[in-house]
């Protein structure tokens, strides 16, 4: 595959190009005003507005949950009714799912560092990006309407019969709200997929590609090819609710477990869309914060797309007690421990990384061995509802409702929270109080462990999930996970406060690269420019060369627009790496 | 010894009193528990040890270059690999174990609502939300719904099977002793799912004989009791309280030749014909203030059966 | 903004080149091609499942669908991805006339096969044939007739949209050609839009066998 701007020549003219601080063009202060960001082809605005987005959706996911923990404090009506709080879980998990930690970090993080890490200027198709956006919206809006009229009360996974026939909420407004949201995830993997194969900077090989990158491909991978099919079951559900096809309908000689089925084969590797870009983001962490070169590059590349192709042979596992046939059982089994092995590499690969490296317990760092911690839980656990006769016991339980926080909450939110840190200040120019970052993500940790835990042993225990009334015994187990829910809470509600006082005029400036990253997008400015960078950068050294030193990740082509050439230039050989990864600069 | 240490997590699970169905599945969670705390406490010990012993003395820190290890790469994949083949043999084992009901399993047929269960004996009779059954002997049930999809979970013996619309399904246990154990509801199934719940009780073997012929095979005695049973055994009282109170739909006392206003229709009085017509097609009127929710009973209900009931809701004054 | 336009200044910023371009744009065409055969994947696995359970409700419901239109429509598709494929030819060579008479033809074809599709459709609602619980034919014995109609109602409907997209793209294609926007330099539209109608047109030499001719 071509790499986008290398010239034929063999030999480019580089120079050093370094990022100044306090740079007076940034993205943010050219192009201003409401318009100019609502109609922005510009990959760094639409990803600030895909974070926004899906804040605002964190926020409203976040309520929901605290009201319905809050409902769960005693055994039976607290403040709502059964109805209620039916909808209160189904919107809770439809839009955290959704609306949140399926867009996050590709399409708000990634979104805005991508094209930064490959060196390009945009994505490349900048239009369909903000495109994407749009849609989102448009999805929202549906959602919205959904909320508005009767809500929806099937629990986020639709299953029929109960969500063709029996349910009286808006569940047409809310499927179709999905299905167009579902355009919005294509475009973005499509758009991403394309970006990385078409839009390499100079010299970076498909070796040098940041392992966020590996990441977001892999996610990209399986956007495409998996969100069809959770459109196409939308549709069919649609169309049973509106017009009664008879598809799922057992009465009219349909089944209702192939929709389950369908709902599975997208929701299945959906984990893997959300969890799988947030490995991309601890990888950068680590590296950064150890600074040092990661253990097994290759393993946590190849890793990611592992889990990308198995995440769509397990999908299965859901449904071990659903009547499903004992064949598939017994297959779907198997290949889900699969998939366990490629996750377990990348941690053990992490912790490795950490040898001998140079530690700095910075925020992100602490939010790294969070999610260290709370995912190794997440995976574990994961084994265990994967074994069959254990999962017969503890499938639909509050156990499975505590495996899926941990992973991903304790996964892929406390990563896209340490990707929020970490490029915090490549985003908007400004450093957040360090302090409060520990403190909140104390918080965050204890309040997590506290909610979630007891509902581990209260699941194994018998508890089902989806209970409005529970009897007395699991009272305490409750409480304890209502209190600890409020504690996150209270964690997210300082993040929320000490990230926007920095935006405030007194906030402390940041810096081009305040961790001495040798990541690519830490060689433009803090913030960066509107295009990214005002040369085309050239690539010698792999983004976790931290044996090289800083100036050999600074440079970029000579004879662009007519540069003039300056006395650091240099030729850099890009047909023979050997040679020219030990190319000295001085 | 694998008990003894297995026993650290028994505080995690209810007493196990089908030991044939759960003594299997107890021991894998075990056993997972054991190997995952090990290699969870592992890393977590190296991760810390590593953030202190490794800590940043200065910005200008050297580190090392190390890029892979392929012996330990391979390490950490076969192993893991080796433990969790393990795990899918054994739990492969005591799956298929729950899937295969002994031939001599005493079997009683279970039908799953909106929102409760109703057991059916081969003498005829039946029971709502009580599941009777004999101690030391295995025990079947024969499972289908109603309508939508419901679960049938019994923590204590480790058993959970989904009850589908469209097809039977199985789920066996054997009870040891005499007791009672809870049944949840595990599929959610609308706004009483967490109130759709039920008990086994254990008898001992003689006396589950006793209690058996003691049951009618149709409900029995007059029709005003045939009736009481019917909307007991068919659900209806999840939905319709006796005595006033308000649930999900309209309370039956008081509802003979009352008035009836509709959202639907045209205001009438309670007669045979109406509650006839409620019964077979709920929607045709629905009572003002409430919800299109009921779910027709036709071929659920015979003719009897809803003179039966007629005759019981006339006594509800 | 790059589609303001003269045909120099084509190359939006951030590509090298106007080839560099024309192959990213090819690139993310066909991704979206996979994700579109993914999504009539999930249709077709439904007809799968279904056509296993109640194999002669597919042959009986099969002899209610018309072969012959249904043969005459596929001609149609055929012949316009012909000429889809004959108007990039065009472009290429810079005959800009060639281009877009070939788009018209294109259009046309597509809107004779939707005639054609809503004559079918219509003649099925007149007997009765709707699809789901609207279903009131009494000529089918199988009590699961009405899941076959759905099938085809589903598979084929969502075909026509496609098509009709098809028709809007090749119609603002036409529009922009007129313009004289396109040239062998820059015709990255045309191709693009080119390979989506193939694509369409590939997706119902699958459907007509599958449905229309179930022996």
């Amino acid at each position: 595959m071509a790499t986008a701007e290398v010239p034929k020549k063999r030999k480019l003219k580089v120079k050093r190009f370094k990022p100044v601080d306090n740079p007076k063009h940034t993205y943010l202060t050219d192009e201003k005003g409401l318009w100019a960001w609502m109609t922005t082809v510009d990959h760094k605005k639409i990803g600030l507005m895909f974070l926004g987005a899906t804040a605002f959706f964190f926020l409203l996911g976040g309520i929901l949950a605290l009201l319905l923990r809050t409902e769960l404090l005693t055994p039976a009506k607290t403040f709502v009714e059964a109805d209620t709080y039916n909808q209160l879980f189904t919107l809770h998990g439809a839009i955290m799912v959704f609306f949140v930690i399926i867009p996050a970090i590709p399409s708000g993080l990634g979104n805005f560092i991508l094209p930064m890490q490959l060196g390009a200027k945009d994505v490349a198709f900048p239009r369909l990006n903000l495109a994407s956006f749009y849609i989102y919206v448009v999805g929202a809006i549906f959602t919205f309407i959904a909320l508005a009229s009767n809500g929806l009360d099937t629990g986020w996974t639709f299953y029929t019969p109960y969500s063709s026939t029996d349910s009286t909420s808006s569940v047409i407004w809310v499927t179709m709200g999905i299905f167009i949201l579902g355009f919005s995830s294509i475009l973005t993997g499509t758009n991403f997929i394309t970006t990385i194969h078409k839009l390499r900077a100079p010299g970076i090989t498909w070796g040098k590609l940041p392992l966020n990158l590996w990441a977001i491909y892999a996610t990209s991978v399986i956007q495409v090819l998996a969100t069809p099919i959770l459109a196409i079951t939308l549709l069919l559900l649609t169309m049973e609710r509106f017009m009664g096809i008879g598809i799922f309908d057992p009465a009219m000689g349909g089944d209702p477990v192939l929709f389950q089925h369908f709902f599975w084969f997208y929701s299945h590797p959906a984990v893997y869309i959300m969890i799988v870009p947030g490995f991309g983001i601890i990888s950068e962490v680590i590296t950064t914060f150890s600074k040092k070169h990661i253990f097994g590059y290759w393993a946590v590349a190849f890793s990611s797309l592992a889990i990308a192709f198995i995440g769509f042979l397990v999908w299965g596992h859901h449904m071990f007690v659903s009547g499903q046939s004992p064949v598939a059982t017994t297959v779907f089994s198997f290949l889900t421990f699969l998939v366990g092995i490629p996750t377990g590499i990348k941690v053990l690969n992490w912790v490795a990384t950490l040898y001998k490296g140079s530690i700095d317990m910075k925020t992100p760092m602490i939010y790294v061995y969070s999610f260290l911690f709370l995912f190794s839980i997440g995976g574990f656990t994961g084994i265990m509802v994967g074994a069959l006769s254990a999962d017969v016991h503890l499938h639909d339980t509050y156990y499975v409702v505590a495996h899926f926080h941990y992973v991903m909450m304790g996964g892929t939110i406390i990563a896209l929270l340490a990707g929020l840190h970490y490029w915090w200040p490549k985003m908007t120019g400004r450093m957040y109080n360090e302090f409060l970052g520990k403190i909140a993500a104390g918080f965050i940790f204890i309040g997590f462990n506290l909610t979630f835990l007891p509902q581990f042993i209260m699941g194994s225990m018998g508890m089902p999930r989806r209970y409005y009334n529970y009897i007395d015994q699991f009272t305490i187990f409750h409480q304890t996970s209502t209190i600890g829910s409020y504690i996150i809470g209270m964690g997210f509600l300082l993040i929320a406060y000490y990230l926007a006082k920095s935006l405030f005029r007194d906030g402390e400036r940041a810096p081009a690269n305040p961790w001495g990253s040798r990541g690519l997008e830490w060689q433009a400015t803090s913030p960066p420019d509107l295009h990214n960078f005002d040369h085309i950068p050239v690539v010698i050294n792999g983004p976790y060369y931290y044996h090289k030193p800083m100036e050999e990740f600074q440079l970029g082509l000579v004879d662009f627009h007519g540069a003039e050439v300056e006395e650091s230039e240099k030729e850099v050989d890009m047909s023979d790496e050997k040679e020219w990864v030990n190319y000295n600069l001085d | 010894m694998d008990r003894i240490i297995g026993g650290l997590f028994d505080f995690m699970l209810p007493e196990l009193k089908s030991p044939l169905t759960g003594a299997s599945s107890d021991e894998i969670m075990a056993f997972i528990h054991i190997v995952s705390f090990i290699i969870l406490g592992g890393v977590t010990f190296a991760m810390v040890y590593f953030a202190i012993k490794y800590r940043r003395k200065s910005d200008d820190d050297e580190t090392p270059l190390i890029t892979h290890h392929n012996q330990l790469e391979v390490a950490w994949s076969v192993i893991p690999l080796l433990l969790v083949l393990i795990v899918f043999g054994w739990g492969y084992q005591g799956w298929l174990n729950l899937n295969t009901a002994p031939d001599n399993a005493y079997e009683i047929q279970v039908t799953g609502f909106k929102w409760g269960w109703t057991f059916r004996y081969d003498t005829g009779a039946q029971i709502p939300n009580e599941v009777h059954v004999p101690a030391g002997r295995p025990v079947k049930l024969v499972m289908k719904s109603e309508d939508v999809i419901h679960s049938f979970f019994v923590p204590d013996y480790r058993v959970k099977q989904d009850v589908l619309p469209n097809r039977f399904s199985t789920v066996w246990f054997q009870a040891e002793e005499a007791g009672e154990s809870q049944v949840f509801c595990t599929e959610y199934c609308g706004t009483s799912h967490s109130n759709m719940l039920a008990k086994v009780v254990v008898h001992e073997p003689e006396d589950f004989q006793n209690w058996l012929s003691e049951q009618a095979a149709d409900g029995g005695g007059t029709p005003v009791e045939r009736g009481e049973n019917l909307i007991s055994i068919q659900g209806c009282t999840t939905c319709h309280s006796t005595d006033g109170s308000t649930l999900i739909g309209p309370t039956f006392q008081g509802l003979w030749e009352s008035e009836r206003t509709f959202e639907n229709a045209s205001p009438e009085t309670v007669d045979e014909n109406y509650i006839r017509e409620s019964i077979l097609n709920p929607s045709a009127k629905i009572v003002e203030g409430f919800q299109d929710q009921m779910a027709s009973f036709e071929g659920r209900l015979t003719d009897d059966d809803i003179t039966d009931i007629i005759e019981y809701l006339k006594t509800l004054e | 903004m790059s589609n303001e336009s003269t045909q120099t200044h084509q190359v939006e910023h951030h590509f090298v080149d106007a080839e560099h371009q024309f192959d990213t744009a090819k690139m993310g065409m066909w991704v979206f091609i996979v994700n579109e055969i993914l999504f009539f994947g999930g249709l077709f696995c439904a007809y799968i499942i279904y056509r296993t359970w109640y194999p002669d409700l597919f042959q009986e419901a099969a002899l209610q669908l018309d072969t012959l239109w249904g043969a005459v429509n596929t001609v149609v598709l055929i012949g316009s991805s012909l000429t889809v494929a004959m108007a990039i030819r065009s472009v290429q060579k810079n005959q800009i006339k060639g281009l877009k008479i070939n788009l018209l033809i294109t259009i046309a074809l597509a809107c004779i096969f939707m005639v054609i599709k809503a004559f079918e459709y219509f003649h099925k609602f007149e007997l009765g044939i709707f699809p789901g619980s609207y279903y009131t034919y009494a000529g089918i014995e199988h009590a699961q007739a009405p899941i076959f109609f759905s099938i085809y109602y589903m598979l084929t409907g969502v075909h026509a949209l496609h098509v009709l997209i098809g028709i809007g793209l090749i119609y603002w294609i036409y529009r922009r050609a007129s313009k004289g926007e396109f040239s062998s330099e820059y015709y990255t539209p045309v191709e693009i839009t080119g390979l989506y109608w193939h694509l369409v047109d590939l997706i119902w030499i699958f459907l007509f066998p599958l449905l229309y001719l179930i022996e």
